[in-house]
């Protein structure tokens, strides 16, 4: 599904990714945990697409074609998504003006038709479900006075409505209270299967009991220095990220 | 400053041409009252930059040339099917129609008005009841602040006179169309409108100024509005001519206690475009709202320019103004709210923001709070910026590509007024009118 190799990528001239490798196979729930500053947010949005980033080397391959060579749209549009840390506020458009904007978008670019306005708010409808949001949101301007815990759930709506193969979902969980965790959670987790591929950015293993994943890495100083099961997050609970920065300085690199 | 001898010459020849054809003629009061005006004009002349009011909007290009004013048409100028364009499709409403300034009874609908209402052009009422306009015309009127209105008194030849008694509600909206036909530039019109609302009494006045063709005339505009105690109104103001046509507007406002003004001022047309509102909030828990958009292009120059005399307590004051500029279009907005010492417990707010679309576009904004009350809430907003780089790019991050997410964006910083429009169907006009010309002919529809 994704394949990133020996990424290196900086943001006015310093270096934030410096040889990152990755591999996500289909159906993988992969996350990336590490501490502040390590650059996973960074990782997140250059899939992703923003702009500001230079990419100084290596590659990222994306269901064999170069993601890096694509338009922002053209990603989302080929089915990477991003749940976004900070959500924006976009005044004046409806959220689900957007959604079927998106949707649409989509949707033509898999050379499907449009759907039509019925069955389009059918599917919404049922989407919200699977995070608890009540209609209201629909025709609320996007983000706009939402609380953290309605803007998650609102980017795991757009996920459910989009569909992608790839959801990269950056510090979900930040901001989120306990309820509100679990319900974006089991959100995510309705949209599990076999043919998406998940990339949970998390500096908190928190989030990690309810979205299992099959694979933890940890980014440090730019790059992936571990890799390990589920166990790895709970050995960082438990002992921070101090000690695998400690054993970086012992090995040199 | 005194008008240039051969300016001073033309108006008042043009006058003397005019002088026994402007309506009210015969009535002595009424010739006295544009004689004086014209005198006044003469002595005060057009005002210039060094004004303080005018700082921003130079009128230099109106001052320097000669506008004559529209002499009635000898025919009918218009059919009923040249109206469509202008026209608000699914509004139901009483309609008046002006032609270069002059009513076209024959193009006027005031169907089923009640009892109470009196609707109509103002040179009829002159004519019917000289006595009862006597009381109510020139108490708002802005003759001796600045020349263009002192022009106005001087040659107004008609506009619309909305008078209900007390406690009348008028349910459908009066559409006023002030259409010019001029195809050769310089000349002139003075529209001059008079609202009087009886205690209680409420309205709802939408007035469109546009033209057939495009032409580099004068629309100069007085408005006065009074209202009785507890009245409403809201009035609309769609300002779609020609964009070499000059459009100065002055709109003086009485609210008394417990009376309502809400207006929204929508600008896409014009090359010079001044709309003054002088709002005098005069009693307990008087209200005013003042919105505003405009949308400029080209070379055009909006500047709305709001003074909100706060004279007595519990006063409430919204003022909400929003512009997107492109090319070399500029755009001025003066917010003065003045809380004067009685005023306790005033609430005033206001915002301006503007979006540059342009490297070449300037916006100037200028909020004045003058405060002379200790017991206030006084607040002023304004920005001037390009559209959000976070918004663009969390739009594209939702397959939406950069072209239909500006649009968005850009539709969505406008649709901010549009969406405060009590009328549905004067929304949906603009939603359509404005969005074409601000997506350059492409629809909301298209972007999804």
């Amino acid at each position: 599904m994704l394949s990133i190799r020996n990424l290196q990528a900086s943001v006015d001239g310093k270096p934030i990714l410096k040889g990152l490798s990755l591999e996500i196979g289909k159906g993988e729930v992969h996350a990336i945990m590490g501490p502040n500053g390590s650059g996973k947010s960074t990782l997140a949005h250059i899939l992703a697409g923003r702009d500001g980033y230079q990419v100084t080397g290596g590659e990222v391959i994306y269901r064999g074609k170069d993601l890096l060579d694509m338009p922002t749209e053209e990603r989302a549009r080929e089915g990477v998504f991003l749940a976004f840390q900070y959500p924006v506020e976009i005044p004046g458009v409806s959220n689900i003006y957007l959604l079927k904007a998106a949707l649409n978008a989509v949707r033509k670019h898999r050379g499907e038709g449009e759907l039509d306005a019925m069955d389009f708010l059918k599917l919404v409808k049922e989407r919200m479900k699977l995070v608890e949001m009540d209609e209201q949101f629909l025709y609320r301007p996007v983000n706009e006075g939402f609380s953290g815990g309605e803007k998650k759930r609102n980017e795991i709506l757009q996920m459910a409505v989009l569909q992608p193969s790839l959801g990269i979902l950056d510090e979900t969980d930040s901001g989120l209270d306990i309820d509100a965790l679990r319900v974006v959670a089991n959100g995510v987790n309705a949209l599990r299967g076999p043919e998406r591929s998940l990339m949970v950015v998390t500096h908190y293993q928190r989030l990690l009991d309810y979205i299992v994943p099959d694979h933890v890495h940890v980014l440090a100083g730019g790059r992936i220095v571990k890799s390990g099961d589920r166990s790895l997050a709970l050995e960082l609970e438990r002992r921070g990220y101090g000690w695998i920065e400690d054993e970086l300085r012992a090995t040199g690199s | 400053m005194e008008a240039a001898a051969e300016i001073k010459d033309h108006y008042r020849s043009d006058f003397e041409r005019l002088r026994d054809g402007l309506p009210g003629g015969r009535i002595p009061w009424m010739k006295r009252r544009r004689e004086a005006a014209l005198a006044r004009f003469a002595a005060q002349g057009f005002p210039t930059v060094r004004d303080e009011a005018w700082k921003y909007t130079d009128t230099g290009v109106i001052a320097r040339r000669t506008f004559t004013t529209a002499s009635p048409p000898a025919r009918a100028a218009l059919a009923r099917g040249d109206l469509a364009a202008f026209t608000i499709p699914g509004l139901d409403c009483h309609r008046l129609v002006f032609v270069d300034g002059r009513i076209a009874p024959e193009l006027c609908d005031l169907d089923a008005l009640p009892a109470g209402a009196a609707v109509g052009g103002l040179a009829a009422a002159l004519e019917g009841d000289a006595a009862g306009v006597e009381k109510l015309l020139g108490r708002l009127a802005d003759d001796d602040g600045n020349g263009f209105a002192a022009l106005n008194t001087a040659f107004m030849t008609d506009g619309v006179c909305l008078r209900l008694a007390d406690g009348v509600a008028l349910e459908r909206p009066v559409h006023v169309l002030h259409l010019s036909t001029a195809d050769t530039d310089g000349t002139a019109v003075h529209p001059r409108n008079l609202v009087a609302l009886g205690r209680g009494s409420r309205a709802v006045l939408i007035e469109t100024y546009a033209g057939l063709r495009e032409a580099a005339g004068l629309t100069n505009v007085q408005s006065e509005v009074l209202l009785g105690e507890g009245a409403e109104l809201e009035h609309y103001k769609l300002q779609q001519e020609s964009a070499k046509t000059f459009h100065i507007a002055d709109t003086g406002v009485h609210v008394p206690a417990g009376a309502r003004y809400r207006a929204h001022g929508i600008d896409a047309g014009g090359r010079l475009v001044r709309n003054g509102v002088r709002v005098r909030i005069d009693g307990a828990g008087a209200e005013c709202e003042l919105n505003g958009l405009y949308v400029l292009a080209g070379r055009q120059h909006v500047d709305n320019h709001t003074v909100i005399d706060h004279l007595k307590p519990d006063g409430v004051s919204r003022e909400f103004f929003k512009g997107v500029l492109e090319g070399h279009a500029r755009s001025v907005f003066s917010g003065k709210v003045i809380v004067h010492p009685d005023a306790q417990h005033t609430d005033a707010r206001q915002t301006n923001h503007n979006l540059l679309l342009s490297e070449n576009a300037e916006a100037d904004t200028r909020p004045q709070l003058e405060i002379y009350a200790d017991d206030v809430k006084c607040a002023h907003g304004a920005t001037v910026g390009q559209l959000d780089p976070d918004a663009l790019y969390y739009l594209q991050s939702r397959a939406i590509d950069e072209d239909a997410a500006r649009s968005l964006l850009i539709y969505a910083f406008a649709n901010d007024v549009i969406g405060r429009l009590s009328l549905e169907p004067v929304r949906s006009y603009l939603e359509r009118t404005l969005t074409e010309r601000l997506l350059h002919g492409r629809r909301v529809e298209d972007l999804i």
